[in-house]
């Protein structure tokens, strides 16, 4: 688990940037926004022991207006650099944010390793359905008649589902969460980043640009209708059979997180450069 | 989803919660002035931006009132609404790039609605009857502001259906 220091006493405020978002109004990211500062200030982390990577695409702009240390890196690549820094840098919190596009098509082979080898790190993916930043192509969360002139007729392709995905992958932590509940999003967080391993949160973030008829997801959603489960053949009915906007911690497993000792442990390091060397 | 508010079990509680509505409606509307300055629609920026100001009024107006009380520091620890916002944040989700001030009212209106509703459950549920009276008086004052939001509303009508045609739509739809 991250070193997580209670004795701080902060307030969101103290995690948000000078730069303003340029999100479009209504955008469900300006909440996610929110939730991510309510989460780091209940867990009382310092700003400098947080570091906020990203891809890109619209969700992928958060570690700017963050406080935190904050990397906008490659397209899809995001979890890669976050295992990364998690790996050297163990003592600090990595978040890894990123969108439907950049997680789960360019990203998508990634997101599987990531969930496997259960790294103790939270994976955010704000899905809205939807290519915003490039003008609204489907991705691949989309629903197959999403008719529009970009995809006339709709794609007539079914939907990734990225939690059953996480949770054969072996994700240690998945929830569903809204963007439209702030509050709520922010307890799931905070409960993200203190679980061990692999924590995988995906928020529905509605794209009022791009994708006007998600303003209904609101009236939509509704809280889980059973506690958390640790039983993943349990997790998989409970996903499986939902309607897409159960909210809640949906799966909390006690998978031991990979540690960098599990790869080094009596490896001299000095002998390996001497190799590299040669 | 319902939305649970603090728990109101003292008089401090009680103007501790009144301020940090007005405050948390005082950060939203300065969140929306300055998605409107991203989006150059400053006729936006100045509404919502002295929508601000009147929040940022009332709360300085409930710290008085509060008297000994320290009512900021108070508002930290009782926490704030569980499920989604504080009364009278006005909903993210509503804005929009083309809004105009009616638009933006009507966020008010909404938001001054709930508030009234918050103090009227708490003067229909308390038992102390010193929670009940003062309560009671900041149900009188957001009817107040309901009054007012009206009564801008009245200055600004509401726009056409059209309101939110581009001709240079975002997307190619």
């Amino acid at each position: 688990m991250s070193v997580i220091n209670l004795q701080q006493s902060c307030k969101p405020a103290d995690y948000k940037s000078a730069v303003k978002p340029i999100w479009c109004p209504g955008c469900g990211d300006y909440h996610v926004l929110m939730s991510f500062t309510r989460a780091f200030a209940q867990l009382g982390l310092p700003p400098e022991q947080i570091a906020v990577i990203s891809g890109i695409g619209c969700s992928s702009r958060i570690p700017a207006y963050t406080n935190c240390y904050g990397f906008h890196g490659v397209h899809g690549r995001s979890l890669a650099v976050g295992a990364g820094l998690k790996v050297t840098r163990p003592d600090l919190t990595v978040i890894v944010a990123s969108g439907d596009g950049d997680g789960y098509s360019i990203g998508g082979n990634h997101f599987l390793h990531a969930c496997r080898r259960n790294i103790d790190m939270t994976y955010v993916v704000m899905d809205n359905r939807v290519y915003g930043m490039t003008k609204g192509q489907p991705s691949p969360t989309t629903e197959p008649d999403f008719d529009t002139a970009l995809s006339p007729g709709g794609t007539g392709v079914s939907p990734f589902h990225p939690l059953v995905i996480a949770l054969a992958s072996g994700a240690n932590f998945i929830a569903r969460c809204f963007s439209g509940e702030p509050n709520e999003t922010a307890d799931i967080l905070a409960e993200a980043i203190k679980h061990p391993g692999f924590s995988f949160v995906e928020i529905l973030s509605p794209c009022v640009t791009f994708r006007p008829d998600e303003k209904e997801w609101k009236n939509l959603i509704h809280p889980a209708p059973v506690a958390t489960t640790n039983d993943p053949a349990r997790a998989a009915r409970r996903i499986m059979t939902d309607d897409g906007f159960n909210i809640g911690i949906l799966y909390r497993g006690d998978r031991r997180p990979y540690s960098p000792e599990f790869g080094t442990q009596g490896v001299d390091l000095a002998e390996l450069e001497r190799e590299f060397e040669q | 989803m319902k939305k649970q508010g603090p728990r109101i079990d003292t008089l401090t509680d009680l103007f501790a919660a009144a301020y940090r509505i007005e405050a948390d409606a005082v950060t939203r509307y300065e969140m929306l002035a300055e998605q409107m300055e991203t989006h150059n629609n400053q006729e936006l920026v100045k509404v919502f931006r002295d929508l601000a100001r009147a929040e940022g009024l009332h709360a300085e107006e409930i710290r008085r009132q509060a008297g000994d009380i320290d009512v900021v520091a108070h508002a930290q620890r009782i926490g704030g609404w569980q499920r989604g916002d504080s009364p009278e944040e006005a909903d993210l989700g509503t804005a929009h790039y083309m809004m105009t001030p009616w638009h933006a009212l009507q966020m008010a209106l909404a938001g001054e609605k709930r508030a009234l509703a918050f103090f009227e459950d708490i003067v229909k549920t308390a038992k102390d009857d010193k929670i009940k009276t003062m309560a009671a008086e900041f149900v009188e004052e957001e009817a107040e502001h309901v009054n007012l939001v009206h009564r801008l509303l009245r200055k600004y009508p509401a726009p056409a259906s059209t309101w939110a045609r581009d001709n240079d739509p975002p997307a190619s739809q």
